[in-house]
């Protein structure tokens, strides 16, 4: 967050004159960037360009040691998005509040930005789960036609997870963060006034005044269920298949993973043992003192390393996977909305086709409307699910790539240590070897 | 099969070298003990010609499953072992002939250490390697006709041939000799020795180990020592097997990522290469660990062979305890037999025995009688001397042979074991550079996501 934040800032303050500087400022590229750019916007095809988060999905990732490798790598591509961006959020700080009524964590969100619709370049506010929630159930109200990126789950398991542990309490931040960072960067959502409110206002308490701002966004009107849609279209048809089968991999993955993680703690279990029992045999072997001891050692060393490749997979890997997991529900839920709104459609063009039929009056506009209205909701979803696809791959991307860094991490720790023993016993040998000859 | 073999070449070569070094060693410490001039002992132990490694080339060339009828006229299988020898003159020479061959069983092999047992009890004599296999985790077969196993256990019988043939006493028996180059009448020539005579006479004294008096401290501590060497070998083989479990356990679970990663490429555009070979990489990850794992069972036999090796040093131990237990026995039935020969001469009688009460409710013996058995008691006095005199040379000769050998065996295991550690680190490294460049396989692929 600390890297994202201060490049964030560097350029919001250029913003004014961004759009004049951009041919100049990706002259300063490489050239495979700029290639890389203008493929970008072609592919957005109309949709404004900012669609991805590279500060916020590098942010995740701040805990590795490689991460400058990384963060570069994904840059690059999305340097014109960058120089666009002029809304940057951070979640961060939890502080932990205890009252007669109940303990709670507040975090910090600290904001900067060059929208004209804030007052102040800066805002810093302190928040608690309940008002993110307010803030999606809003977003949500306000923009039915709109993929609300998830928030971590509400619920914990009470006596299996600790709802104040420091580990907890950091995922969830991280995961709020990620929320945020999501809403901030969408080209709708994040001119929602309930964000604004949400970001700015110190107290939130004052619910009901922030009511009026919500008749921006027009709610869909359910239909009442059992109507069945004529024909879903192909590509929603389409979607919806996708999310079945990426639904199922993803929860294979996090099985795996968990597996791993289990085999690799009892693997750890059992190599601790391993090691100390080199330890005590140094007691009866004078003589091999040196390569028992180094032997113990280095079995330490590994372990160290495999402690440290756990602790990081289950820090940063799982709440990757349990954020997409809960994304699909997101998607999942708009597209079933997308598919109300199709049925009221198609349910009054109908009752219009019969009265038609009958007294010839000519289609009624209320039809019209919801003609559009779906138009809308197909439009807005497709564009938020390519801008969804592309963060997906992104996501993924890094956060493979991680698992392999961290792997080979460990595995580039416990070689080091072995190869170190090597030398130091080699040389004790030929030392010997010339002692012996002298 | 090749790999072994290269296996068995570098396990040959590191022997030949020690043969040599020991020949040296053992030259060394007979300079010290003349100089030390306790006595001449040991001389007719380092007296030996220089070892038979420098004279034969052996090798366990390979094995071969058979079947036969057994003594109680039993179908059964069983794996001989080809030993070829060829002498080093010749290929000093520049000549390259034919090897000498022949097929030996491991019973044979059994036999032949058991010869060595028993006709030289003061030496750390070779194990053998393992019957069945122990330690094993789960995914190695504990099968004795398992072609891993057999391949295993040939490369450590070869180790036990170069062991024997480079011990610079072993080395020098005919029997041994006899083993290694004639295949029909050895067996004969070996119950011939009545080495088992000889060894079933021995055994009934086993329990002598709770009777003798005066132990020597040198044999107490290498007792324990050998103790603790089973033991933490043991330990040790244990832990590595479950550690082997366990790492077997990770590396599969990965596998799953190769399954999972390429179904999940259908459904994926521009990903789907990408991830579709990333889980080839995943696969071979997986499948990396058998190799890995089927290599650092080299090591556990290194182990396993100082596991046994401890119960060889007990077994010097144990044999010194009974010549000093023999030898006490004698001793004591000395010391009684004179104390009856000094009563009778004297009449006194010192302690209260039944033959003082007849003598004195009967009267005494006639004088005749008594001078045939003072004489009786003076011969079997110098029987005794003579048996007493035997025995401690006996005990002496072990004691002196058996320190010279233990000493040997000492150097032996801290050069071993240190070089085998050396060696498990290097496995460890190679196990780590291969992971780390299917990873990074990996990563390049996930990369192009």
């Amino acid at each position: 967050m600390s890297v994202g934040a201060p490049r964030a800032l560097a350029s919001s303050g250029q913003k004014p004159i961004t759009e004049i500087l951009h041919p100049l400022s990706a002259a300063e590229e490489p050239l495979s960037v700029t290639v890389g750019g203008d493929k970008e916007v072609a592919l957005t095809n109309g949709t404004p360009v900012e669609t991805s988060s590279p500060a916020s999905t590098s942010s995740l990732f701040n805990r590795l040691q490689l991460d400058d490798d990384l963060e570069a790598d994904v840059r690059d591509p999305y340097a014109d998005s960058t120089e666009m961006r002029d809304l940057f959020v951070t979640v961060d700080d939890p502080k932990k509040h205890v009252s007669t009524m109940e303990t709670y964590i507040t975090y910090r969100v600290s904001t900067k930005t060059s929208r004209v619709e804030f007052d102040l370049p800066e805002y810093c506010v302190r928040r608690r789960y309940q008002d993110f929630d307010w803030l999606r159930i809003k977003l949500e109200d306000s923009q039915p036609t709109h993929l609300i990126p998830p928030l971590p789950e509400k619920f914990v398991m009470k006596g299996v997870v600790d709802r104040f542990s420091e580990e907890f309490v950091e995922t969830r931040m991280k995961a709020l963060d990620k929320f945020l960072k999501r809403v901030a960067d969408h080209p709708v959502l994040s001119f929602n006034p309930h964000l604004t409110a949400f970001l700015t206002v110190k107290d939130l308490n004052k619910r009901q005044g922030l009511a009026l701002l919500s008749k921006v966004g027009e709610s869909v009107k359910h239909v009442a269920g059992g109507y069945k849609l004529r024909a879903r279209p192909a590509e929603f048809c389409a979607m919806g298949e996708y999310l079945d089968t990426f639904n199922q991999k993803l929860g294979t993955i996090d099985r795996i993973a968990q597996r791993i993680l289990k085999e690799q703690s009892e693997y750890l279990t059992e190599l601790r043992e391993y090691g100390g029992v080199y330890s005590s045999w140094v007691g009866s072997e004078e003589e091999l003192r040196r390569p028992l001891e180094g032997v113990a050692g280095c079995v330490t060393t590994s372990c160290g390393a495999l402690e440290d490749l756990g602790d990081n997979m289950s820090l940063d890997f799982l709440p990757v996977l349990r954020e997409y997991v809960l994304y699909l529900e997101s998607i999942k839920n708009v597209l079933r909305k997308r598919d109300q709104s199709q049925a009221e459609y198609e349910g009054r063009l109908e009752a219009a086709i019969l009265r038609k039929q009958e007294d010839r009056t000519p289609m009624p506009l209320e039809v019209e409307k919801c003609q559009d209205k779906v138009e809308c909701f197909n439009a807005d979803l497709k564009a938020d699910w390519e801008r969804w696809q592309s963060n997906k791959r992104h996501d993924f991307k890094q956060l493979l790539t991680g698992m392999a860094d961290r792997n080979i991490n460990s595995y580039e720790k416990s070689q080091a240590a072995w190869e170190s023993l090597i030398t130091l016993l080699q040389d004790k040998q030929t030392e010997d070897k010339t002692s012996e000859t002298n | 099969m090749r790999r072994g073999s290269e296996e068995a070449t570098s396990v040959k070569r590191r022997m030949a070298e020690d043969g040599r070094d020991e020949s040296v060693a053992a030259d060394d410490d007979s300079q010290h003990t003349a100089e030390d001039g306790r006595n001449g002992l040991n001389n007719t132990m380092v007296e030996e010609s220089p070892t038979l490694l420098r004279r034969m080339e052996i090798c366990v060339a390979e094995a071969e499953k058979r079947s036969g009828k057994n003594a109680v006229n039993m179908q059964e299988t069983f794996t001989v072992y080809l030993i070829e020898t060829r002498p080093m003159d010749a290929l000093a020479e520049g000549r390259n002939p034919a090897p000498d061959s022949l097929w030996r069983r491991y019973s044979e092999f059994e036999l032949l250490r058991n010869y060595l047992l028993v006709s030289f009890p003061y030496i750390v004599v070779p194990p053998l390697p393992e019957k069945r296999a122990e330690f094993v985790w789960h995914k190695l077969s504990a099968d004795n006709m398992d072609p891993d196993f057999v391949e295993r256990r040939r490369v450590g019988l070869e180790n036990f041939l170069l062991r024997v043939a480079s011990h610079p006493v072993l080395s020098n028996d005919k029997i041994l000799h006899h083993f290694l180059t004639e295949e029909h009448s050895w067996k004969e020539v070996v119950y011939e020795t009545g080495f088992q005579a000889k060894a079933d006479s021995r055994l009934k004294a086993l329990s002598a180990t709770f009777r003798v008096r005066n132990p020597d401290k040198r044999f107490m501590d290498m007792k324990h020592y050998s103790d603790e060497l089973q033991s933490h070998t043991s330990q040790l083989l244990r832990a590595r097997a479950r550690v082997a479990d366990r790492l077997y356990g990770v590396y599969k679970v990965h596998g799953n990522y190769g399954r999972v990663f390429s179904e999940w490429s259908a459904i994926e555009r521009e990903m789907g290469d990408g991830l579709q070979s990333a889980g080839h990489h995943m696969d071979a990850y997986a499948a990396s660990i058998d190799d890995i794992l089927e290599e650092e069972e080299h090591y556990a036999d290194q182990l396993k062979e100082y596991l046994f090796y401890a119960e060889a040093l007990r077994a010097v131990c144990r044999k010194h305890e009974l010549t000093q237990f023999e030898l006490e026995m004698a001793t004591q039935d000395l010391i009684s037999k004179k104390q009856q020969h000094e009563e009778l001469s004297t009449g006194i009688v010192r302690t209260f025995s039944f033959k003082g009460m007849t003598n004195k409710l009967f009267g005494q013996e006639a004088p005749e009688q008594r001078e045939a058995r003072l004489k009786l008691l003076e011969e079997l006095i110098e029987e005794g001397e003579e048996a007493v005199k035997d025995k401690t040379v006996e005990c002496e000769e072990h004691v002196e042979k058996a320190w010279v050998d233990v000493q040997r065996f000492k150097e032996q295991k801290d050069k071993d074991l240190r070089e085998a550690l050396i060696n498990y680190a290097v496995m460890q490294v190679s196990m780590c550079k291969k992971g780390i460049q299917m990873w990074s396989n990996a990563k390049e692929c996930f990369l192009k996501m």
